[in-house]
């Protein structure tokens, strides 16, 4: 799919993105690039009225037997990408379930269309070479909003490029299979949109300030995914860098019962 | 010692007293009982086949019955609730109780032909964290944790985790947002919120 020629430039900016701007630890919120990633939000929030919301009202409208085909095939497709991953990180566990499922989604499974593993209660072990840098100890780096693709961070970004360069899947099966990949990811993306409609409507279109929300909910779910401490504001003392009086709701300070 | 602290201790004193080998803090399994009820009725509404509209408004009901909504509505209007009157922050209470049920009620509508299982339970600082899981139809099981306090004189929750993401942060962001863009003006986000 690519050259050596091509991979190392990517490689080269991979790494000096996820060298740049380390916060200090524990930030909640690091977005020094709040303007432009605001402008690239309302961007993604057009494209998502004008094309991604549409679309998915035309899925949603189809039969899940049909739908479920075009999103098992794309998660099939992720599989060997995540077995590095796993590998990489030391997670033998979840390297091994995560070719199991490969094995067994593209053989019974007939190419990943149908997804046997998941009945047989071997769920996807979900990563990416973002978790695997965390998992190296590369810092998180700031927030940002990619085009199309939405929040991510200069590590998630940084493992993006890399995941996306170095593909196992190019080893694995033909070229054709490999170039329905593109429009695999697109149909899952559409339908996925379709299927948290409500959701994602109340995020991106109910609330006050749907850059905020969206930022919060990114960073405190993959903080949760990459297995780092996301105590809430009230569950830590000292350390926590959020806090203020009013973090803590049942305070000593402020007793809210004392009126009733 | 401000007022508050001195009626904690008077009530630890006067509940110790009374109540002889009585723990004073919440115990994991009165909290875990509460969620084991709060997640009975959410899956007894899943599965009573009413209609979506009938289910929302059962959800609302759920979410007024086991939430300790004084002490979020405290939370979510932050540093502000502090330059607040006592008239104000009742109103505000109020009009967050409409908001959050409403709001969480039409979201429980996910969990239709879905269940949620109680895991476990562990202690947090201001209380019991209990632990589920839940399995939505075509999806991997995934995390909810609800954080239970008894500060209110009973057992509710006051958080709800999804996947790392925290509800009482998330409103405070809201919140936060709806004031701003209201130039601070707390009566016009009371009226506004109670339109939502």
């Amino acid at each position: 799919m690519y050259k050596r020629s091509q991979i190392l430039p990517l490689v080269f900016l991979a790494a000096t993105l996820a060298g740049c701007s380390a916060a200090p630890d524990g930030t909640l919120i690091n977005d020094p690039y709040e303007g432009a990633n605001r402008r690239v939000h309302d961007f993604n929030t057009g494209l998502d009225k004008a094309l991604l919301r549409p679309a998915s009202e035309v899925t949603e409208a189809l039969p899940d037997a049909l739908t479920d085909r075009v999103v098992e095939f794309a998660d099939n497709l992720a599989l060997p990408g995540m077995v590095v991953n796993g590998l990489l990180q030391g997670d033998l566990e979840g390297a091994i379930s995560n070719t199991f499922r490969f094995v067994l989604n593209t053989t019974i499974g007939l190419g990943g269309l149908f997804d046997p593993a998941d009945e047989a209660g071997v769920y996807e072990k979900t990563t990416d070479f973002g978790q695997t840098l965390a998992v190296w100890g590369v810092p998180e780096g700031a927030y940002i909003v990619l085009p199309f693709l939405g929040p991510s961070t200069e590590r998630d970004t940084a493992g993006l490029l890399v995941d996306f360069a170095f593909d196992p899947l190019q080893f694995l099966v033909p070229v054709e299979a490999q170039e329905t990949q593109p429009y695999a990811f697109v149909g899952k993306k559409v339908i996925s949109r379709g299927r948290f409609g409500s959701t994602v409507d109340s995020l991106l279109y109910e609330s006050a300030d749907p850059y905020a929300q969206a930022r919060l909910l990114y960073l405190q779910n993959r903080r949760f995914d990459l297995g780092v401490s996301v105590d809430s504001s009230y569950m830590e003392g000292g350390a926590d860098p959020y806090a203020d009086p009013y973090a803590d709701p049942y305070g000593d300070f402020v007793d809210p019962y004392e009126d009733f | 010692m401000t007022p508050a602290i001195r009626r904690r201790s008077f009530l630890l004193l006067t509940g110790a007293a009374c109540l002889p080998g009585a723990a004073w803090a919440l115990s994991g399994s009165e909290a875990r009982s509460l969620v084991d009820l709060l997640v009975a009725d959410i899956n007894a509404v899943i599965a009573s086949g009413k209609s979506e509209a009938e289910m929302i408004k059962d959800f609302e009901g759920i979410f007024d019955r086991y939430a300790d909504v004084p002490i979020m509505a405290r939370y979510a209007l932050g540093a502000d609730a502090r330059s607040a009157s006592a008239a104000q922050m009742k109103a505000f209470t109020e009009a967050f109780r409409t908001y959050i049920s409403a709001k969480y009620g039409r979201r429980f509508r996910e969990f239709i032909g879905g269940r949620i299982d109680v895991q476990g339970e562990s202690a947090i600082p201001r209380g019991v964290q209990v632990e589920t899981m839940a399995n939505l139809r075509g999806q991997a099981p995934f995390r909810v944790d609800f954080h239970v306090s008894d500060a209110s004189g009973k057992a509710l929750f006051f958080n709800i985790i999804i996947e790392g993401i925290d509800m009482l942060l998330s409103e405070r962001t809201e919140i936060g947002a709806m004031l701003d863009q209201r130039r601070g003006d707390l009566d016009r986000l009371i009226t506004d919120l109670r339109a939502l």
